[in-house]
């Protein structure tokens, strides 16, 4: 049934809203087969994304770890440093056929943020984006550069003031002015069609590491990893390989301060069924269906759900969801860094640190993907405060 | 005549909402006594969500401050079954989906008709989702009220259709919160749904003066007040009974043509 997988998904949003999405659900529908849609669609991927994106050998990592031949997918050599940039150009293109001229936005560490502004700016769109008071100042460089886009930022100052409460407040602005505005969610979450339709785009992940893994190596993977907020980095990557069972998709997700302790973002260790944000899935939440208040060092995964196709690849078990806390992806963060000379978002070392982990349990004929979604120039001065560094910027 | 039923009989109808267990619940009890006493046709009652996306600032604040002084589903409903032994007043809850079917819908319109109360709204449970409630509310006699917005076009025929009890209709677009001036042709509006069923429709969102709720009442059967209230009690506190009691008589008598 279409908007469900499994039990999950849905459309559970004020009916105010309801006519826009059925008519996003329709655009869609009909620009995903057309042609000339889609040849701008990929002239946009390879000539302003720069994709295809890298699948290059971590041999100084493959070595020192002593298992599994790792390969990064390089999503953050994308044009705007991350995966987001796939879903935006898609998204607000179709925006524009669909006569819209006005783009909002919720982000979290402001890679989705950048990235909606930057295809605005680039569409000539107009471009607003919600952003939770706490990230902006985690992630104050990432508001300069929207701004320096043409993009305007609202702080949002209700709830936890984090990823969450930036989508509360971008549905609340969808909800007072639809006519010209379309709502570019940032990941494979939301009411339907959203999840679908950020999967679409994403999946160009997966499809180009198909095609460079065969030539590279003759086989598939025997695991790609990828790091789990909403989860479009990990869908983009799953999509491709779903069918073949003999390659383990793991999600690696934000535990924040431990997955036994309230300071945590890991919704399937955590979680339990819900709907919220438009959709049916798992998430953070008490007793009585109050969302929680979760927590990670990675601004972009500090979100208490995770996007209804995760929650139905658990319960089926096709896909594992491993936490990872922040201190585990620090230390990825660093190790990266020095040995390959490649410094990842916070949010991808989530998945390199359970590489680190899963790398040495197996052979050294076996292959790993990681999805590296994601660039950390925007996370050096947040790691630096963990640390206990001072800069003076 | 089911308690729903009742709150159309008495002339047009005055539905004040608030926000349970702001402050906290014994205020919730005073308030809805003297809303009733007021003249009020209906009362609802916010069980206050964490992320009420429907809501503006006004009652987004009053939810905070009700579930930082605790108020939970389960002490709610012991609230409500208190006041219904003191008053014969229709009661509906307004909730978020999240609540309910977390609670477990069976066991959140068990308590619902345990207690007395007649109905629920859901805003964020669209038509196509309403599954999700409707067999537990038909279970348990407890209405589960429709919504309709200024961009429902050619979904109100559906609605309309189905709605049970009255049609909640949507004043503007936007979130709930009080508005100088309201744009949508509500008279329209409403000639939609009452051409698909003859049905009592009540008007919210953004009304907050007596000229308003007056204008409002000449095409509508009722009117809604959420914030203009809430910012009463934000105000006042405990000791908001009396104007929240004064403000609901002045509405029911703009609302009568007074």
């Amino acid at each position: 049934m279409k908007g469900w997988f499994g039990v999950h998904g849905g459309q559970y949003v004020p009916e105010t809203l309801m006519n826009a999405l059925i008519q996003v659900e329709k655009a869609y529908d009909y620009y995903k087969k057309d042609e000339s849609f889609n040849r701008e669609l990929q002239a946009l991927f390879k000539n302003y994304a720069g994709r295809p994106s890298l699948l290059y050998y971590a041999e100084r990592m493959t070595r020192d770890l002593g298992g599994a031949k790792i390969y990064l997918k390089r999503e953050d050599l994308n044009h705007t440093g991350s995966h987001k940039i796939n879903n935006v150009l898609g998204q607000v293109l179709l925006a524009k056929r669909m006569g819209k001229t006005r783009v909002i936005a919720e982000t979290g560490a402001g890679q989705h943020g950048v990235a909606t502004a930057t295809a605005a700016a680039l569409m000539d769109m107009e471009c607003e984006i919600f952003m939770g008071r706490e990230d902006t100042e985690r992630q104050a460089l990432n508001v300069y550069r929207m701004e320096l886009l043409g993009a305007t930022v609202h702080p949002v100052d209700s709830g936890t003031m984090t990823l969450k409460d930036a989508v509360n407040e971008a549905l609340r602005e969808w909800t007072a002015r639809i006519d010209d505005t379309h709502y570019v969610f940032g990941s494979v979450m939301g009411p339907h069609p959203f999840p679908t339709m950020v999967r679409d785009f994403q999946s160009v992940i997966g499809r180009e590491v198909r095609a460079q893994i065969m030539e590279r190596e003759g086989r598939l993977p025997d695991a790609l990893l990828a790091c789990v907020g909403g989860g479009s980095n990990a869908i983009g990557l799953f999509y491709e390989f779903i069918g073949d069972k003999d390659v383990r998709l793991i999600g690696c997700e934000a535990a924040g301060r431990g997955v036994d302790t309230r300071s945590t973002a890991a919704t399937i260790a955590t979680g339990t069924p819900g709907i919220f944000h438009g959709m049916k899935s798992y998430f953070c939440q008490d007793e009585f269906g109050q969302i929680a208040p979760v927590y990670s060092i990675s601004a972009g995964l500090d979100y208490p759900g995770i996007g209804p196709e995760h929650a139905h690849l658990y319960d089926t078990g096709r896909a594992e969801y491993v936490p990872v806390t922040d201190d585990e992806a620090v230390e990825a963060f660093e190790y990266l860094s020095r040995l390959e000379g490649i410094i990842p978002a916070v949010e991808s070392a989530h998945a390199v640190a359970y590489a680190m982990k899963l790398a040495p349990t197996m052979g050294t004929e076996q292959i790993i993907v990681i999805n590296l979604s994601g660039r950390g120039d925007k996370d050096v001065a947040a790691i630096a405060r963990y640390k206990g560094v001072h800069l003076h910027e | 005549m089911s308690r729903i039923e009742a709150v159309f009989k008495n002339g047009k109808a005055f539905i004040p909402f608030i926000t349970a267990g702001d402050p906290n619940l014994e205020t919730t009890e005073k308030l809805v006594l003297c809303m009733a006493e007021a003249g009020a046709d209906l009362i609802e009652l916010g069980v206050p969500f964490s992320d009420p996306v429907a809501e503006g600032a006004v009652i987004q604040r009053a939810s905070q401050r009700a579930l930082q002084a605790g108020a939970t589903t389960d002490k709610i409903f012991d609230t409500v079954r208190r006041i219904r032994q003191k008053t014969d007043i229709p009661m509906a809850l307004m909730t978020y989906i999240n609540p309910v079917f977390v609670y477990g819908p069976d066991k959140f319109m068990e308590s619902c008709r345990d207690c007395g109360v007649d109905a629920v709204i859901v805003p964020d449970l669209p038509f196509e989702e309403k599954g999700e409630l409707l067999p537990a509310c038909r279970r348990h006699g407890v209405t589960l009220i429709s919504l309709v917005a200024p961009t429902s076009d050619a979904r109100i025929a559906g609605i309309a259709r189905e709605a049970e009890g009255f049609v909640y209709v949507v004043s503007s677009l936007g979130v709930t919160g009080v508005r100088s001036e309201i744009v949508t042709d509500l008279r329209q509006l409403i000639a939609l749904v009452k051409a698909e069923k003859d049905i009592p429709c009540a008007v919210g969102f953004g009304i907050s003066t007596p000229e308003q709720a007056r204008d409002i009442a000449r095409v509508a059967d009722g009117v809604i007040v959420g914030s203009a209230i809430v910012k009463l009690v934000e105000e006042y506190g405990e000791g908001a009974a009396e104007p929240v009691g004064a403000y609901v008589r002045g509405m029911k008598r703009a609302v009568s043509g007074e």
